[in-house]
């Protein structure tokens, strides 16, 4: 019987050959800007983490007295903004695309847990923005969770808390499943058009 | 170089592929959203409208900030009458047998008159003997005398007049109000206030709780809002202060707080939450909910992104 690493090494083998994870062809079908945006709201998560990691360096004062903070906090900002334009273009093309068919369901759902993750992330950045927005917000938003029981745990009041969620543990948990999400989408391949009579490229899997 | 054509599983038949450069695309992106970042960045800034302090507040508008204090002894406020987390004043927001609030319990305890006022001024009297004896005072008089003390107070307060930073009311029997109010109001104009509402017995503070609560209290917080347009009536939690985008993906998290019975029902929040939940769950598990489904397959926005390859279908 083989080792469990030998086991791991060859699952992984069959079900992601590195033609897989990087192709470098594709079917003949994918040859829309929908399919853009996937990668760019990716790139737009990139310079979210590296502006956010400087802005993180430097103290959560630094942006306020300083020009080049400022910049960096702006960098950060607009990555954001552009992060979920192109990441709500994204879930919006693959919806109609209906792109959970041939077993692509778990990629479909990370992708919604990311969406959701994603907003507490950037939720919590505007908490930690040390101005009158996030004094206001922090107001505002304190009632809903208050009701729902949450804020006795996830106090929007206490900026500590959520500076500290917001520089590691949201940020360490989208990265992990945006990894998670480009595995299986290179693991089952690009869905295939809709009522396609060709076979799926890769996967095989009963449509949902 | 000839390569072969990707094959499918099994005995499945060849589909036609073409050349493909992943990392290329992904390097084209990332300069590309570089770029249109940097350009963002640099021609638009961010927003950064600077906080709110206790100081500010008190040396903008004495009265709101007189009248709230006022109201945190007399235990009126939002805040004092709130329920959990701060305090057991509420049962909270239900839905019938559901009572998420109350379940949590009080787990950020706080006391407005105390937390506010009376201990803040207990730290100020050291060495003020007149601040020293209104706060006896006021606390060995009864409930009542209290009472009366702080609604003729509350009262006057409507007609106050603002001079070199003092509030000033008509006479009346306020007992030992007037005072603690004048001299609260002193610290507070002085940054003082902002410190010893923020303390909690140890040197690092990052929990503003408190702070935030008692200037939620007052009308000045929620008038700054409202000229930003951040109000809950004005989508106020997916706006920005200035012209700037908001969390505009808040949008339909806040579109409930625009209609009834969200805008109306007392427990408007937990309704918004548990739709919003609800809503979530539906997009988490659209692949398995039918219609949901397949409403793709029914608008054919689909026929556009892949138009390609149904062009060349119908080609055969």
């Amino acid at each position: 019987m083989s080792s469990w690493t030998a086991r791991a090494r060859e699952g992984m083998a069959k079900r992601l050959p590195m033609e897989n994870l990087l192709p470098d062809r594709q079917p003949y079908y994918v040859g829309s800007w929908v399919y853009v945006f996937g990668v760019v709201t990716i790139a737009a998560l990139v310079l979210t983490v590296l502006s956010g990691i400087i802005l993180a360096l430097a103290g959560p004062d630094w942006w306020h007295i300083s020009a080049a903070g400022r910049f960096f906090n702006s960098v950060h900002f607009w990555s954001v903004q552009v992060f979920f334009v192109f990441m709500v273009l994204h879930l919006w093309g693959q919806y109609f695309m209906a792109s959970w068919r041939g077993g692509r369901a778990t990629t479909w759902m990370i992708g919604v847990v990311i969406f959701a993750i994603s907003i507490a992330a950037a939720f919590t950045g505007y908490l930690s923005q040390q101005n009158f927005a996030s004094q206001w917000i922090a107001v505002s938003a304190k009632d809903a969770l208050n009701a729902a029981g949450l804020g006795a745990f996830f106090n929007v009041l206490n900026f500590g808390q959520m500076y500290g969620i917001h520089v590691v543990l949201l940020p360490v948990a989208i990265i992990v499943l945006v990894a998670l999400h480009i595995l299986w989408v290179r693991m089952k391949g690009v869905v295939q058009p809709i009522e396609s009579p060709r076979p799926p490229t890769r996967s095989t899997s009963e449509e949902v | 170089m000839q390569r072969k054509p990707a094959t499918s599983q099994g005995s499945m038949p060849t589909i036609r592929t073409v050349p493909y450069d992943l990392l290329k695309e992904v390097a084209i992106a990332m300069v590309g959203c570089l770029v249109l970042v940097i350009v963002l960045a640099a021609a638009l800034s961010s927003p950064d409208v600077p906080s709110v302090t206790i100081q500010s507040w008190a040396q903008a508008d004495p009265v709101d900030f007189t009248t709230t204090a006022a109201n945190e002894l007399a235990g009126s406020t939002t805040s004092a009458g709130y329920g959990a987390p701060y305090n057991n004043a509420d049962a909270g927001q239900t839905l019938g047998p559901i009572a998420p609030s109350k379940w949590a319990g009080v787990r950020q305890p706080v006391d407005g008159a105390n937390d506010f006022v009376i201990n803040p001024l207990t730290h100020a009297s050291v060495g003020d003997s007149q601040l020293t004896t209104a706060l006896t005072a006021f606390q060995a008089a009864s409930d009542t005398q209290k009472t009366g003390w702080l609604t003729a107070y509350a009262k006057a307060l409507g007609d106050a007049k603002v001079q070199d930073g003092k509030v000033t009311v008509a006479s009346g029997d306020y007992g030992a109000v007037p005072v603690l109010m004048d001299r609260l109001l002193t610290v507070a104009r002085s940054g003082g206030l902002d410190g010893l509402l923020l303390s909690s017995g140890h040197f690092y503070q990052t929990d503003f709780t408190k702070p935030l609560l008692f200037m939620a209290d007052g009308s000045y917080l929620a008038g700054l809002a409202d000229q930003q347009h951040l109000s809950g009536s004005q989508w106020g939690m997916m706006n920005e202060t200035g012209q700037y985008p908001g969390q505009s993906w808040l949008w339909l998290y806040t579109v409930w707080y625009q209609i009834p019975p969200f805008n109306t029902a007392p427990n408007g929040d937990l309704l918004v939450i548990i739709l919003m939940g609800v809503l979530t769950l539906g997009l988490l598990l659209v692949p398995f909910i039918p219609g949901l489904r397949d409403i793709p397959r029914l608008i054919p926005i689909y026929r556009l992104i892949w138009r390609r390859y149904y062009q060349e279908e119908a080609r055969g």
